[in-house]
C-alpha cells in the first residue's frame, strides 16, 4: 500500500470515528457501559461479602472466595463480549450495501482510494475501537473485582487479546454481511449469528461435564466454525487454569468456566479466519456494481 | 484531433435479462461539453457509473485519458456527481470539501475549498452543515466536490434537478467556465433547452443505443417558410423568418393568395422526440 492509499485510509478511519461521535453512538456506549460497571461493583461487593459470610466457620472442601471471584469475573468477560459485539456491529452497519442504497458511499468509491483499501479502513475503525473498548471495560471489571474481593485471574491479559480478537473478527463478519443485505437483515443475522455461537459454545460445555462426546464436538466444531466464541471460552479457561482441586474442576462445569484451553493452534486458526472473511467481503464488494 | 478524454467503445451492459446498454460508441474531447440525452431507463446513468467505475460492463471498454475506466489512474482523472447522492448530514460544506481533498491527495488547502465554493456561490455556507442545507445547495456543494483536485473529466448526472433556476444559471455559468479552463464535461440532463444552449456535442440515448449525436446545430436540422396559398402547400427549405415577408410579397406579386405563413425550425425538443420516439421511462 502506497503513502497516499494510506492516507485516504487513515481519512476514511477518521470519518468513521467521527461519525461513531456524531451519531452518539459513543455516548450511549459510554452511558451503559459506566452503568455496567456500577452494578458489577455492587454485585462484586455483595456476592463477596455473602460470600465470605455464609463460608466462615464451615468445611471448606470448595475455596468459595475464589469461586465468586472466577464466576463473577467470567460474568463481567461475557457482559464485555456482548457490548463488543454490539459497539463492532453498529460501526459496520450499512457499510456497503445500505451506504450504496443511500448515496453515501459512491462518491467515495470513485476517489481514486479503491475499494478494497476503503473496506479495509473501516474494518480497521471498526475493529480498533471495539477491540480497544472491550480491553479497557475487561481491565476496568478486573479493577472492580480487586478492589472488592482481592481476587484476580490465573491470567489477565490473554484473556483480554482474546476478547479483541473475537470482537474484531465479529466486526469482519458484519462488514462481510454488509457487502449483501440490507441494513436491518444485516444486524440480525450477525446477532443471530452471534447467539448461535455462545450456545454453540454452552453446548460444548454442556457435552463436557455430562461427558457426552457427540454434543461435545458438534460444540467444539461449530465454536471453531465461530472462532469469536472459541476465544472467548478460552479466555474463560485462562482465567482460572491455574485453580486446582475441586473448586477448578466445579468452576470448568460452570456456565463462566470454560473447560477448553486456546492452544495456538486456535489463535491461529482465528487470525486466518478473519483474513479469510475480509478477503471475502473484499471480492463480494469488488464485484458489487454500485 | 486531440486524443479523447472519454472513449467508450462498444459498451454492452446486462443485468439479468435486461440490457440496459447495447453497444454504445461516444467520445469526450479535451475541454468538451457532451451532453447525454434519453429517457428514463435508456442507460445514461449506467454508462456515467461504468465510467467511474462504480458499474463493471459486460463487454466493451470505457477509457479516461487511454486509462481503463475503473483503474486508479482513470479515478484520479475524473469528478463525479451522482443523481442520487447523500454526504454525511453532520459535516460542514468546508469539512466536506476537506475529506474529498484528503482522498484526492489534493494540496490545494484553504483556498482550493474557498475557490470552489466561490464557484457554486456557497461562499457564505462554508461552515454550514450539510443536513441544514436545501437540496439545491447540496447540489451545487455536490458539484464543488466533484471538482476537488482539479479533474480533467468531470461526469455529472443530473446536476440541475434539484435546482432553482437562480441555481440552475449559476450551473450553466460554471459548466462554461469550466469549459474555457479545458475541463471536459459529461452532462446527463433531461432539460433539453438547458443542453441546447450550453452542450458542444449531444448525444442521444434510447433503449440502450446510441440513437442520434451530433452538434446541436446539426441535430437541429435546417428551417424553412411554410406557406399556404391558393394553389396549394409550399415549402421554402433553408428559409429564416426574415425571408418570410420576403417571400410573401413575391407570391402576392406573382398573382398568388396567400392563406397562411409558418416559419418552421426544428429544435433539440423535436430531434429528441423523433429519435425516442415518444418513449418514456
Amino acid at each position: 500500500m502506497n503513502t497516499g492509499a494510506l492516507r485516504s485510509a487513515a481519512t476514511v478511519v477518521a470519518l468513521s470515528v467521527q461519525e461513531g461521535i456524531r451519531r452518539r453512538v459513543f455516548l450511549a456506549v459510554t452511558v451503559l457501559t459506566l452503568a455496567f460497571l456500577a452494578l458489577y461493583a455492587l454485585g462484586a461487593h455483595f456476592a463477596f461479602r455473602d460470600v465470605d459470610e455464609f463460608a466462615a466457620g464451615e468445611p471448606q472442601i470448595l475455596d468459595p472466595h475464589a469461586f465468586t471471584g472466577a464466576t463473577i469475573f467470567g460474568l463481567a468477560m461475557f457482559a464485555t463480549l456482548f457490548l463488543g459485539a454490539v459497539l463492532a456491529v453498529f460501526l459496520t452497519l450499512g457499510v456497503v450495501r445500505g451506504d450504496a442504497e443511500s448515496g453515501l458511499l459512491q462518491p467515495i468509491v470513485v476517489r481514486p482510494i479503491g475499494r478494497t483499501t476503503m473496506l479495509l479502513a473501516r474494518f480497521a475503525g471498526a475493529a480498533l475501537l471495539s477491540a480497544a473498548y472491550v480491553v479497557a471495560v475487561y481491565l476496568a471489571a478486573y479493577a472492580i473485582t480487586e478492589a472488592t474481593g482481592h481476587w484476580s485471574p490465573d491470567h489477565l491479559l490473554g484473556p483480554a487479546l482474546g476478547l479483541a480478537l473475537a470482537v474484531a473478527t465479529i466486526a469482519a463478519l458484519s462488514l462481510l454481511a454488509s457487502t449483501v443485505l440490507s441494513v436491518t437483515a444485516q444486524g440480525i443475522v450477525v446477532f443471530m449469528v452471534f447467539g448461535a455461537g455462545l450456545t454453540a459454545g454452552l453446548l460444548a460445555q454442556i457435552g463436557h461435564a455430562i461427558h457426552s462426546h457427540s454434543l461435545h464436538t458438534i460444540g467444539r466444531v461449530a465454536s471453531w466454525a465461530l472462532p469469536f466464541e472459541g476465544l472467548y471460552a478460552a479466555g474463560l479457561h485462562a482465567l482460572i487454569s491455574g485453580t486446582s482441586g475441586l473448586t477448578g474442576v466445579v468452576l470448568q462445569l460452570g456456565p463462566f468456566g470454560g473447560s477448553e484451553a486456546a492452544g495456538p493452534g486456535l489463535i491461529l486458526w482465528a487470525f486466518a479466519y478473519l483474513f479469510g472473511v475480509l478477503a471475502l467481503a473484499a471480492f463480494a464488494f469488488s464485484r458489487r456494481d454500485l | 484531433m486531440a486524443a479523447p478524454v472519454l472513449a467508450v467503445s462498444q459498451l454492452h451492459k446486462r443485468y439479468g435479462r435486461q440490457e440496459a446498454l447495447a453497444g454504445v460508441d461516444l467520445e469526450v474531447g479535451p475541454g468538451q461539453l457532451v451532453g447525454l440525452l434519453g429517457p428514463n431507463g435508456a442507460g445514461k446513468s449506467t454508462l456515467t457509473k461504468i465510467a467511474c467505475g462504480l458499474v463493471r460492463p459486460s463487454a466493451g471498454t470505457v477509457e479516461i485519458l487511454g486509462r481503463l475506466a475503473g483503474s486508479v489512474e482513470a479515478r484520479a482523472a475524473l469528478g463525479y456527481l451522482a443523481e442520487l447522492f447523500r454526504f454525511p448530514g453532520w459535516l460542514s460544506a468546508e469539512e466536506l470539501l476537506r475529506f474529498h481533498q484528503r482522498l484526492v491527495g489534493s494540496d490545494g488547502g484553504a483556498a482550493e475549498r474557498r475557490h470552489l465554493l466561490d464557484l457554486v456561490e456557497l461562499g457564505d455556507a462554508a461552515g454550514k452543515r450539510v443536513e441544514a442545507m436545501s437540496k439545491g445547495m447540496q447540489q451545487r456543494l455536490g458539484i464543488a466536490q466533484a471538482l476537488v483536485g482539479s479533474p480533467r473529466l468531470l461526469l455529472l448526472d443530473e446536476p440541475t434537478s434539484a435546482l432553482d433556476p437562480v441555481g440552475r444559471r449559476i450551473v450553466r455559468e460554471l459548466l462554461e467556465e469550466l469549459r474555457r479552463r479545458g475541463v471536459s464535461v459529461l452532462l446527463n440532463s433531461h432539460l433539453l433547452s438547458e443542453v441546447e444552449l450550453i452542450c458542444d456535442h449531444v448525444a442521444i440515448i434510447a433503449r440502450g443505443r446510441l440513437v442520434k449525436a451530433g452538434t446541436p446545430h446539426e441535430l437541429a436540422g435546417p428551417a424553412a417558410v411554410v406557406v399556404e396559398t391558393a394553389s396549394g402547400v409550399m415549402t421554402f427549405d433553408g428559409a429564416q423568418r426574415e425571408d418570410a415577408p420576403r417571400i410573401v410579397a413575391e407570391l402576392v406579386g406573382a398573382g398568388e393568395q396567400v392563406y397562411r405563413v409558418e416559419v418552421r425550425h426544428s429544435s433539440l425538443e423535436d430531434v429528441y422526440l423523433e429519435a425516442v420516439g415518444g418513449e418514456t421511462g
